[in-house]
């Protein structure tokens, strides 16, 4: 495959191209699903191709192509080209990239057991008997149950000398139990919605994840949200669990820190961002509780962003975003750097795959736990009237992630330390940097967890990536609770 | 891009490796551009082509699936190992069904008429190079330096096919082209929006739409903040699209079957206001995509809403065979194959996708709505927009881009967005005037043939601060 990115380098490689990258990658994708006692799905899908990136004249252009033949790929870097000089025509100034080293590497995912090894019999067999212990509780209409799993193997080379080989492997389960009653329809998910949880690693995060043991208590939370009392509207202390605070970092943290957006890059699709250039180093962001890191690195965890290199080359990184509580810093690529005065990309250009252009995405944005130890029934108990919600059910912000609105599926009302009442429909809305200085509690590292959010849509045409977000429950006073069902 | 003879030769390949009862093959591909600008600059710029295989193999109620984008001999035996190895270790499902013939698939051949496939492919569009592109862009940019403002959306073009066969006969093939335009216009406070689709780029003005666009972002300048409530709604039909796409997802046999719909118990029932007829169409004039679905059979027409009672949802061909042996057979409207379903096998069934608003009997044009109007909001685009409730139909989301104020029969200025909390339900119950329909497209919801919507008491619940 070396080879097939070097002809392209080599194609690239004409008067007027300052600039060229190829990216190689081949993915491997497995989808199994079940419903109600049965095979949902069963797929899996190969894809292979080539997406060359050059600069010419002082712009980008991107072609690709699935024909790895040498024909197909001359063409494929020759049509770059030709696109670059049609960017160039409607241009400023040139694109100015940071420098960066060129690095040659080789890096694979650690995993302790490939998940592509494991039968699909092995498979379905789990996810068949997640569902029999959800269909077991009456009152269950609906089970469904899923397991992914993808091997994506990349060769980048640069114009620059870089030459790197990775290897990433993800998977991911979870499931969800429906009751339809009345004219209510009610969830449970787990260990979280939309998907369950997804981490860079092998098989043995389905194995480690208890699918089974808590299929049956899930399933009776979702009948028994029906006999629930309605979460009420006002404002209230609420606590969110890790895996809701991981998707309110992604919305209203990771995304507003995407340099390219704060830039006006994504304005006509994903949005613009509140945190304009002069804020960084002087925004009070969130209380002193709060400080959040953007980290790819392998020490941080094996989240949906981590890897050894971005693709395009720059080495995995944490960045501070916030410290402290005060807003330290940007996701950038070599391309950005420049706007904020860094002298190098902070390593976070990622791509859907061989036919998308790299762009600014998360890597691993996460909220560092507390210090001093407190697991989340030890904050419960110091909470004397509030509302713990767990595993969400919607989310929404708007496109500068100003004002967010997130519903969970299910919540337990908190009198006097202790969880006096399930409730059902809960939702929270506020402002983004009021909320996060609302924060007063946050629980320590044995409530942390790395969750993996798989399915961020960002760009044109959309791609979408995972992302990691490590979090423990948290706590925060006067947030306005209900507006949902106002 | 594949041939149909090219696919043909590939899929008589596939069955000579595979050893399965019955063996279909589905090719998609295309030839995709994007030309992205901001800041009054193209600062991406891509084309990529690909065409993918996806085999489904049956074995006396076993299916999987396997795709591949590679038609070497290893990787097609792969994919047919793979596919194999999939099904044949699930138990069998008894109601899986034969694969379609050729005759079962194409009865009621609903793009027959030579004149509705004559509105999926046009060679002008199909030419479109990266300096056409350019200099679309380059026009839109004036637009934007013209009223000092700054620019950013995107200009693509697309020639794509899709095609279906099976080891019953069966030889399906579609072949469409698309050029798409969205343009916001940025100024100092406020913004504005346009966007729009077509097979044929001769149908895509991307001045006129410039200039729209920042003329709402010139009106909007300076935006009020007015308090949540209650208010009268002019929806465009971009912002009507993207929240009433959301429902549509229920009409489905599989969704009431699995009883996660709004449908489940109101088929029949006077849902929305008489006012509200919806059919799903594939052959409408101002509709895009495939004659047929999943499977390879015909897309019908089904007319889903009636004078604001839910006739009916559609269904693949195994879907309408379980509903009629379900429960809930007396209360699913009429029942049979519709040719929507989604490639098998899946969770979900089926969808309608090719939405048709009905026209209503007296229309009323965007600037009548707003003259009609004492007081009320007129919306150009919705954002970010999430389902609250299952089977009321809430939807959160937020407005943007061209958030208007109307008092007294005018627009008198811009206002801050606004976040909303409205049943789907309600909404199409209080539609008090609609303009004539028109192909629209929005980015949270499909491409739909809709008019704009005057509705009553929309229910927005909080300001944001922009």
């Amino acid at each position: 495959m070396k080879t097939v990115a070097r002809q392209a380098l080599d194609t690239a490689s004409v008067r007027g191209v300052t600039y060229a990258d190829a990216r190689v990658v081949a993915i491997r994708n497995r989808s199994l699903t079940t419903k109600n006692g049965r095979v949902g799905h069963a797929s899996e899908s190969e894809s292979l191709g080539i997406g060359v990136r050059v600069i010419a004249e002082g712009a980008w252009g991107f072609a690709a192509s699935a024909d790895l033949s040498r024909v197909a790929v001359e063409a494929a870097a020759r049509r770059a080209i030709e696109i670059a000089k049609a960017s160039a025509r409607v241009k400023r100034e040139d694109v100015r990239m940071a420098p960066e080293p060129a690095a040659t590497a080789e890096w694979t995912t650690p995993y302790k057991v490939d998940p592509f090894a494991t039968s699909v019999e092995q498979n379905l067999d789990l996810l068949l008997e997640v569902d029999a212990e959800m269909r077991a509780v009456g009152g269950v209409t609906l089970a469904e149950a899923g397991m992914n799993f993808q091997r994506e193997e990349s060769w980048f080379l640069s114009s620059e000398g870089s030459d790197i080989h990775q290897t990433k492997y993800s998977t991911g389960a979870g499931y969800t139990a429906y009751a339809f009653a009345g004219s209510e329809i009610q969830k449970r998910s787990y260990p979280n919605s939309f998907g369950g949880q997804w981490q860079n690693r092998g098989y043995e995060l389905i194995e480690e994840m208890k699918l089974v043991e808590n299929a049956r208590r899930v399933a009776e939370e979702a009948v028994a949200l029906h006999h629930a009392d309605q979460c009420p509207e006002g404002t209230y202390t609420i606590i969110l669990d890790g895996s809701q605070l991981g998707l309110q970092i992604h919305e209203s943290i990771g995304h507003p820190i995407e340099l390219d957006r704060v830039l006006g890059m994504e304005a006509n699709f994903a949005g613009t961002s509140f945190l304009t250039l002069e804020k960084l180093g002087n925004l009070r962001y969130g209380s002193e509780l709060v400080n959040v890191v953007a980290d790819a690195r392998q020490e941080h965890g094996p989240g949906l962003g981590t890897f050894a290199y971005d693709e395009e080359g720059v080495a995995a990184q944490s960045t501070p975003i916030i410290t402290d509580g005060r807003f330290t810093g940007y996701l950038s690529s070599r391309e950005t750097a420049h706007t904020i005065g860094a002298a190098r990309s902070g390593g976070t250009l990622r791509a859907e795959g061989w036919n998308r252009l790299p762009m600014i995405r998360m890597t691993n944005v996460s909220i560092l736990p507390g210090e001093k130890p407190l697991s989340l029934e030890q904050l419960i108990a110091a909470t004397d009237d509030g509302i713990y919600m767990e595993t969400n059910k919607s989310w929404s912000i708007d496109d500068k992630r100003y004002n967010f609105q997130f519903g969970c599926e299910i919540a337990w009302e908190i009198k006097h330390g202790k969880r006096v009442r399930m409730l059902k429909n809960p939702s929270y809305s506020g402002i983004t940097t009021e909320f996060w200085n609302a924060m007063d509690a946050i629980c320590s590292r044995d409530e942390w967890a790395l969750w993996g959010t798989p399915n961020c849509g960002k760009g044109q045409p959309q791609q979408v990536v995972g992302t990691g977000h490590g979090a423990s429950p948290a706590r925060f006073r006067n947030i306005r609770v209900g507006s949902a069902y106002s | 891009m594949l041939t149909k003879e090219q696919a043909a030769d590939i899929f008589d390949r596939i069955r000579r490796f595979s050893s399965a009862d019955e063996v279909e093959a589905i090719f998609t591909g295309s030839r995709f551009a994007l030309t992205r600008f901001a800041n009054n600059v193209i600062h991406q710029n891509v084309e990529d082509e690909n065409s993918v295989v996806s085999i489904r193999t049956n074995f006396q109620g076993k299916t999987a699936r396997a795709t591949a984008n590679q038609f070497d001999e290893e990787s097609l035996r792969r994919a047919v190992a793979a596919s194999e190895n999939l099904a044949r270790v699930q138990a069998p499902d008894p109601e899986l069904l034969p694969m379609p013939t050729a005759d079962e698939a194409n009865s009621g051949n609903t793009f027959a008429d030579k004149r509705v496939r004559a509105t999926r492919f046009f060679d002008e569009t199909a030419a479109i190079t990266p300096a056409d592109r350019a200099e679309v862009v380059r026009r839109i940019v004036s637009v934007a330096d013209r009223n000092e403002m700054t620019t950013a959306g995107i200009y693509s073009s697309s020639e794509s096919q899709e095609g279906i066969f099976n080891s019953r006969g069966l030889a399906n093939w579609h072949h469409q082209t698309l050029a798409e335009i969205s343009i916001t216009m940025l100024a100092d406070e406020s913004s504005g929006w346009q966007k729009l689709n077509s097979p044929d780029v001769s149908n895509l003005d991307a001045t006129r739409l410039a200039e729209t666009a920042a003329q709402k972002a010139v009106e909007s300048a300076h935006p009020r903040e007015i308090a949540p409530g209650k208010y009268t709604v002019i929806l465009e039909p971009a912002a009507a699209l993207d929240i009433v796409g959301f429902m549509f997802w229920d009409y489905s046999g599989v969704a009431i079957l699995d009883q996660r719909s709004f449908l489940n118990d109101r088929i029949g029932t006077q849902l929305f206001g008489e006012n509200i007829n919806i059919s799903d169409d594939a052959a409408h004039p101002l509709q895009a995509g495939s004659p047929f679905d999943g499977e390879g059979m015909q897309r019908q027409r089904v007319q889903l809403v009636e004078n604001g009672v839910v006739k009916r949802v559609v269904y693949a061909r195994a879907t309408a065979q379980k509903m009629r042996n379900s429960e809930y057979a007396g209360k699913a409207g009429l029942i049979e194959p519709t040719g929507h379903g989604f490639p098998l096998p899946n969770e979900v069934g089926e969808m309608p996708l090719n939405i048709v608003f009905g026209a209503p009997e007296k229309r009323q044009s965007v600037a009548e709505m707003i003259a009609s109007t004492g007081r009320g909001v007129l919306v150009t685009r919705l954002w970010y927009i999430r389902e609250i409730d299952p089977y009321e139909k809430i939807m959160t989301g937020m407005t943007r881009d061209g958030t208007f104020l109307v008092e007294n029969g005018k627009v008198q200025c811009g206002v801050r967005n606004f976040r909303f909390n409205q049943s789907l339900i309600s909404m199409l119950s209080n539609v008090e005037a609609m303009s004539a329909p028109v192909r629209a497209c929005g980015e949270e919801s499909f491409d739909m043939v809709v008019p704009a919507m005057k509705v009553n008491e929309f229910n927005f619940t909080e300001v944001t601060k922009f």
